[in-house]
């Protein structure tokens, strides 16, 4: 246990590291508009191609089954097309989810 | 140009991204002492990275006392996608964001928080973005030590229904966007399907999940910055 406890502050500091820097070098080295269409256009698509691809099919199995996540899930495409914001969103979609699995739990 | 720099809007705009990694932080708490780490090492290994696949796959490596060149590997594949990310935030940021407010940007620049960021009109400047980063921070440090410490008091269907909290907001964050512009739908549609190949085809599935992601990205973004362009003055 005495090895252990030094060992796991190397790997804490391993990992952070790893991750922070990944995380900031861009940051530290782009800092003036990029110029090119072609990568602000690219830049553009990244965050709504990240956020499509990690969603599915990866909400299928977020919560206790696969019944309730896609009822969470068709109540969030549904608020989110009205326009409601974020908050009313994730909200209501867990609360589908939640009121579903009880309902499951009692049929 | 649209410049958000307001603290109490970030906070407003973070909260729900709170309650979400609360809920998986819960979850991961739960997970790191099950594999043999202790309540405090997991709340630590959450305070410095604060990002969830790359704690996730750390922690067995860490309880088997695995090699820290594996370590270093695993949080490099699966969170080369921030840097992508940070490259596109850096484009947000406006002048109000100071050297200093770059280092916590950058430490903060999760999927979640970068995903409302760039959803925000026009710039971004450094009291939205702390602001912003504030309460996920704290709900995901707080869901990882109680997750950890009492794991087993919370009852389950309640950390299912919190489990898509997160994902709910992702599709809060696309959809407005994807009705109103052709190219985002587009994009968005094309990353799904990708997505699911990616998962479900046999040698596909076999891919570390952060490296899909990058693929993707890189695909569905190249192909449509070449098929529509964004306009000259700038995006949206």
């Amino acid at each position: 246990m005495i090895d252990f406890v030094p060992r796991f502050f190397l790997y804490l500091l391993v990992m952070a590291g790893v991750t922070y820097l990944v995380r900031l070098l861009p940051l530290l080295l782009v800092r003036h508009k990029i110029q090119s269409r072609f990568i602000r256009s690219f830049l553009y698509y990244v965050p709504y191609a990240v956020l499509s691809a990690m969603t599915f099919p990866a909400i299928l199995y977020s919560t206790g089954n696969t019944v309730s996540a896609v009822v969470g899930c068709a109540v969030a495409l549904l608020l989110s097309y009205f326009g409601k914001s974020l908050l009313a969103v994730s909200a209501s979609a867990a609360g589908a989810v939640l009121v579903t699995e009880l309902i499951m739990l009692v049929i | 140009m649209n410049v958000s720099n307001n603290f109490k809007k970030g906070i407003r705009d973070g909260l729900p991204i709170c309650f979400g990694y609360f809920a998986v932080s819960f979850a991961f708490g739960i997970f790191a002492v099950t594999e043999g780490l202790s309540a405090a090492e997991a709340t630590l290994i959450s305070i410095f990275n604060l990002t969830s696949a790359g704690q996730l796959s750390a922690v067995p490596i860490i309880a088997s006392g695995g090699s820290f060149i594996e370590l270093a590997l695993s949080q490099l594949v699966i969170n080369a996608r921030y840097s992508l990310m940070s490259v596109s935030l850096s484009q947000k940021l406006d002048e109000t964001v100071r050297l200093r407010d770059r280092l916590v940007i950058a430490f903060a620049n999760t999927d979640e928080i970068f995903a409302v960021s760039s959803a925000q009109p026009g710039c971004v400047g450094r009291k939205y973005m702390l602001g912003l980063a504030l309460t996920p921070f704290l709900g995901w440090t707080l869901g990882t030590l109680l997750g950890s410490i009492a794991g087993n008091v919370l009852p389950t269907v309640l950390v299912n229904a919190l489990g898509i909290a997160i994902y709910a907001m992702f599709i809060a964050i696309v959809v407005p966007v994807a009705k109103v512009e052709r190219g985002v739908l587009i994009a968005s549609a094309a990353a799904v399907l990708l997505s699911v190949l990616l998962y479900y085809v046999p040698v596909l599935s076999e891919i570390p999940s952060g490296f899909s992601i990058i693929i993707i990205a890189v695909l569905v973004s190249g192909v449509m910055a070449v098929a529509a362009p964004v306009k000259e003055d700038g995006e949206q």
